[in-house]
């Protein structure tokens, strides 16, 4: 298994991924002419400049609806909340106590700063590209992906392929590219391995690859088509044919089972294109048949979404379809708009539609004109998602705070309505930001990189509720019920953090030579960033006296009805 | 202060300590000057109400091949139907259940739209198609926030779904949230591993920093929060905490509901409605048999079936449970009448069957049918808001209930569908 966390050496092998990178795009050095700018330089420049012109773009956008609806938007967050809100959208955990400090002893533009060092700094690098990585990988394989007996998927295989593609801040579009054109083995260490392959591994040999088909549309373009496979939809303007079109794009892909030597146990899978006869049997005019409800069968070719059509010649050598199509894909602006849709949402909260990945003309965004030049805009900064990243955590909405007042207590998206953005949407915390945030105040195991990743891996799964259904449809416990907070209370990991071993985080906090109530005040800024009130003071004092006086015991509680907290596992 | 979240009054002690916490000057000290057990010694209440139990069966079983055979018909698969205790033939590898057919009902004329899995998972457990800007509450929700709603004395969630997610509680709420257990009844991170007394204080220190949180307004997120810790701190502490214990069962009650995963599952539904939940939810996954459809029914899924939902009518009726307790087993759809290639069955929502049972239905009788091979309706076709809209009336559930979403607007419940004709006397 490969290793990771902190302290791994990944981006030492530029020169391979380089190199990786031009064999596989080809296409993408010589057509698309890809200014393959050091993005970190980029960045830093735009950062110093007074103003971001898409940060106004995004500003003023917003403002005029706020006009618009008569709706006055929050003041600034606190910054010490801020600086946890950003932590955790970045790179996925809270912030240390020392991190606040420094993050509020910044005289300059202190906000632009930390979104700078976030994104750039070498400290947080290995941080944020696995945080990424995790949510990518979510996205594309689930978060049950690999677990099946009879999956190909290599879960080692698809983080790794997204970490050093986050690492290296590896333009979207590129991204896209490869996750779609990608050929080899999904396991690290085999020979021919190419961890871009898991996206698609699980999902091109059941039904004729209508997985591949809905799952390339709905995540890369926000386009639904999964109903439309068996009947043309009655909300939607996808028509059967279309669906059935886009999917003869997939016929040449073949993902092969690759078994543990003398068993019949999967260890890993190959992708591969291989020479597509049509269900007709000739290849010059590779054609597929479907089914019509009323039983009459009809003919496609590979046709894209906007009507272009591509040569029906199913010889791989004359016609690479899947590369045919991740060309066309690139071309069409559904492209940008769904992922500055999906940061968007990953950063506010909501998406400008609901759901995020249902761009269709049937379902209006609450900002449209700000969605597409958003998506023009980082069309033209060559897909650099370390610049959207900016751009947004940068803007206004994500500066206000979610304190709910009479002005704008309308802006309710949670009721059904448009959001606004005029304050800040309170949320919980992913499974994944939790762990990780538990981890640096005190829930970190013992024992190699390794075990500790698989430690993490065991406890993320046990939210998991897979349907066992084809479709590979799943659902989280992590929702906020009862288990979850079960979990909290008692579970392992929570114990962990609670327990003052002597060298442990809390046994740390103890040791420091201060009095009682600055210990206190220590725990209230590391897990929520801020001092306690006089009620928590006072409750601490009697915990320590139901204590009698054993400050460890007392702040054993204190810490565990903190991490307990609605106010620690939101995300404000 | 609001201690309005803080646990339900439900005995001497926690009483008395409320009573003690809610004087504003004295919380704190009340707290920690608490020594007697939280543990309080509920006295043993038994449910008068109703319950339901559905068996969903997940991935959407052939029902042509259970309940409404085609013999002799292309569609028909190889499945012979057999007599039954009730005026109703069934397939004859349901011999258990065939002897229970006096106390169930099949209504063969479902015809629904939804023929995706997450799609018709959602439909038939809300009554509503997806919508992307409202999320409906399921089954289990209206159930229990319907018969819960003079009823204090149940210290465990009302909505339990074992070995299945169940759908979720929508705009009701996570405190409608189903509870999720795995068939064994083990629950996990239960035991605190401290004492009462220190537990309580913790509580009670959380609940200071929780309410702080909540008076900053900033949004509902923070409120559900202390509703599932309170319903969380009432579970951990309650005495009805044993009805999950099926291991305790004798050996007789395991052999009759099957030693399988779903007959455990069974065991705790009954155990837990003997306890007064109101609604509890078992799964049967499995049914989504695209390859070799008939050799995996035999020889897996209906044995399985047959013994569990056999054994639970059995027990039901035995019990005196049957007339309060509604059983309903119904998937996310039926199965094609067409074999495909693989000799499997594909998705078909046109023309299927689910069977309804106990809480005064009219048992013993098929309502509805399908055409000589099964592929269509040829009574009147009944919908996923109607089989919700029956199961409610079952319940004694008014059928004049309208919710309001969270944005204000008037739901009906089920949907405002139609009662199905025939199935009460």
């Amino acid at each position: 298994m490969e290793s990771w966390g902190v302290g791994e050496t990944w981006g030492v092998d530029h020169q391979r991924l380089a190199r990786g990178a031009i064999r596989n795009l080809s296409y993408f050095a010589l057509a698309c002419l890809v200014v393959l700018t050091p993005p970190l330089v980029a960045a830093d420049r735009r950062a110093t400049q007074n103003t971001i012109p898409q940060v106004e773009l995004i500003n003023n956008a917003l403002q005029s609806q706020w006009d618009a609806y008569g709706l006055t938007p929050a003041p600034d967050e606190e910054d010490q909340k801020w600086c946890r809100r950003v932590f955790l959208d970045l790179i996925g955990r809270i912030p240390s106590r020392g991190e606040t400090q420094e993050f509020v002893a910044d005289k300059g533009d202190r906000r632009r700063n930390l979104v700078v060092r976030l994104l750039n700094d070498d400290e947080y690098a290995a941080e944020f590209a696995n945080h990424w990585a995790t949510i990518w990988s979510n996205l594309l394989i689930g978060r049950s992906g690999g677990n099946d007996r009879n999956s190909m998927v290599s879960r080692a295989g698809m983080n790794k392929y997204l970490r050093d593609s986050f690492a290296t801040n590896k333009p979207y579009n590129q991204m896209v590219f490869e996750l779609l054109t990608a050929s080899g083995t999904t396991e690290p260490g085999t020979d021919d391995f190419n961890g871009a392959t898991n996206f698609l591994i699980d999902k091109v040999n059941m039904e004729n690859g209508t997985l591949a088909t809905s799952s390339t549309s709905r995540i890369f373009l926000g386009l639904q088509v999964q109903c439309t496979q068996c009947h043309n939809h009655p909300f939607n303007e996808w028509k059967q044919q279309k669906f059935w079109e886009f999917n003869a794009f997939f016929r040449q892909t073949r993902a092969l089972r690759r078994f543990v030597p003398g068993t019949r146990e999967i260890a890993y899978g190959q992708l591969i294109d291989q020479d597509f006869a049509g269900d007709g049997g000739q290849p010059q005019e590779a054609e597929i048949y479907y089914e019509e409800r009323n039983g009459l069968t009809r003919i496609a070719y590979p046709v894209f979404v906007d009507g272009t059509e591509i040569g029906r010649n199913g010889y791989v050598g004359e016609v690479n379809r899947r590369r045919e199509l991740a060309k066309l894909l690139l071309t069409s602006e559904y492209l940008d708009r769904m992922i500055v849709n999906r940061m968007w949402a990953h950063f506010l909260g909501y998406g400008f539609t609901r759901p995020l990945d249902d761009l269709g003309p049937h379902n209006t965004p609450s900002h449209p004109e700000l969605l597409n030049s958003l998506g023009s805009e980082l069309r033209n900064s060559s897909y650099d998602l370390r610049m959207l990243m900016m751009w947004i955590t940068l803007s206004k909405p994500y500066q206000l705070s979610s304190r709910i007042n009479s002005k704008n207590e309308s802006d309710d998206p949670s009721l059904g309505e448009a959001p606004q953005f005029s304050h800040f949407y309170i949320r919980q915390m992913s499974a994944e930001q939790l762990y990780q945030s538990l981890v640096l105040v005190g829930g970190e195991m013992d024992g190699s990189l390794e075990q500790q990743q698989q430690e993490r891996d065991r406890w993320l799964s046990q939210f998991v509720v897979a349907f066992g259904t084809d479709e590979g449809d799943e659902a989280t416990t992590f929702n906020g019920s009862i288990p979850q907070a079960l979990m909290m209370f008692n579970g392992e990991l929570a114990r962990r953090a609670t327990r003052s071993s002597g060298n442990g985080w809390l046994g740390q906090v103890l040791a420091n030579p201060t009095s009682f109530s600055e210990k206190v005040n220590l725990l209230f800024q590391a897990g929520l960033s801020r001092s306690p009130t006089r009620d928590e003071l006072g409750i601490a004092s009697n915990l320590l006296r139901a204590r009698d006086g054993k400050v460890i015991e007392a702040l054993e509680d204190l810490w565990w009805a903190v991490l307990n907290s609605n106010e620690f596992i939101l995300v404000q | 202060m609001h201690w309005s979240l803080m646990p339900t009054p439900r005995g001497m002690s926690r009483r008395h300590f409320m009573q003690h916490a809610m004087g504003a000057a004295s919380m704190a000290s009340a707290a920690f000057a608490m020594g007697n057990s939280v543990r309080v010694h509920a006295q043993e209440l038994k449910r008068q109400g109703k319950a339901a139990i559905l068996l969903w069966m997940s991935g959407g079983p052939a029902t042509i091949d259970l309940w409404d055979l085609k013999p002799g018909a292309p569609t028909g698969g190889p499945f012979r139907p057999i007599n039954t205790s009730g005026d109703v033939q069934i397939c004859e590898h349901l011999p258990t259940i065939a002897k229970q057919m006096h106390n169930l009902t099949v209504v063969r004329s479902m015809s629904t739209r939804e023929a995706d899995h997450a799609r018709g998972r959602y439909y038939m457990h809300t009554g509503y198609v997806p919508n992307p800007n409202i999320e409906h509450p399921s089954y289990g929700a209206v159930i229990s926030h319907e018969l819960m709603r003079d009823e204090f004395s149940l210290e465990i969630p009302p909505f339990i779904s074992i070995g299945g997610a169940s759908e979720g509680p929508g705009f009701l709420g996570m405190s409608w949230a189903p509870f999720n257990v795995s068939s064994d009844g083990q629950i996990r991170n239960l035991e605190m591993g401290l004492s009462d007394q220190r537990l309580m204080q913790r509580m009670f220190t959380l609940q200071v920093i929780e309410n702080g949180f909540v008076a900053q307004n900033r949004g509902s997120a923070a409120v559900d929060h202390q509703k599932v810790l309170k319903k969380t701190f009432d579970l951990i502490t309650s005495q009805q905490m044993k009805a999950f214990d099926v291991k305790s069962e004798p050996d007789s009650a395991k052999a009759l509901y099957g030693d399988t995963g779903f007959g455990r599952g069974c065991l705790l539904a009954r155990r837990l409605v003997e306890a007064g939940v109101p609604f509890v939810e078992v799964e049967l996954g499995g049914w989504d048999n695209h390859q070799n459809i008939h050799t995996t029914l035999q020889n897996q899924k209906l044995p399985e079936l047959d013994q569990a939902m056999g054994g639970l009518m059995i027990d039901l009726e035995q019990r005196g449970l049957l007339e309060k307790t509604v059983v309903i087993w119904m998937g996310e759809f039926g199965r094609t009448p067409t074999i495909n290639g693989n000799a499997g069955r594909d998705h078909w929502a046109k023309s299927w069957s689910v069977v309804l049972g106990g809480g005064g239905i009219r048992t013993g009788i098929a309502i509805g049918e399908t055409d000589d091979e099964g592929r269509a309706v040829v009574s009147t076709p009944y919908t996923a808001e109607d089989l919700m809209t029956s199961v409610c009336k079952a319940l004694g559930i008014s059928l004049e209930t309208t919710f309001q979403s969270k944005n204000g607007r008037p739901m009906k419940i089920a949907g405002g569908g139609k009662l199905i004709e025939g199935i009460f006397a």
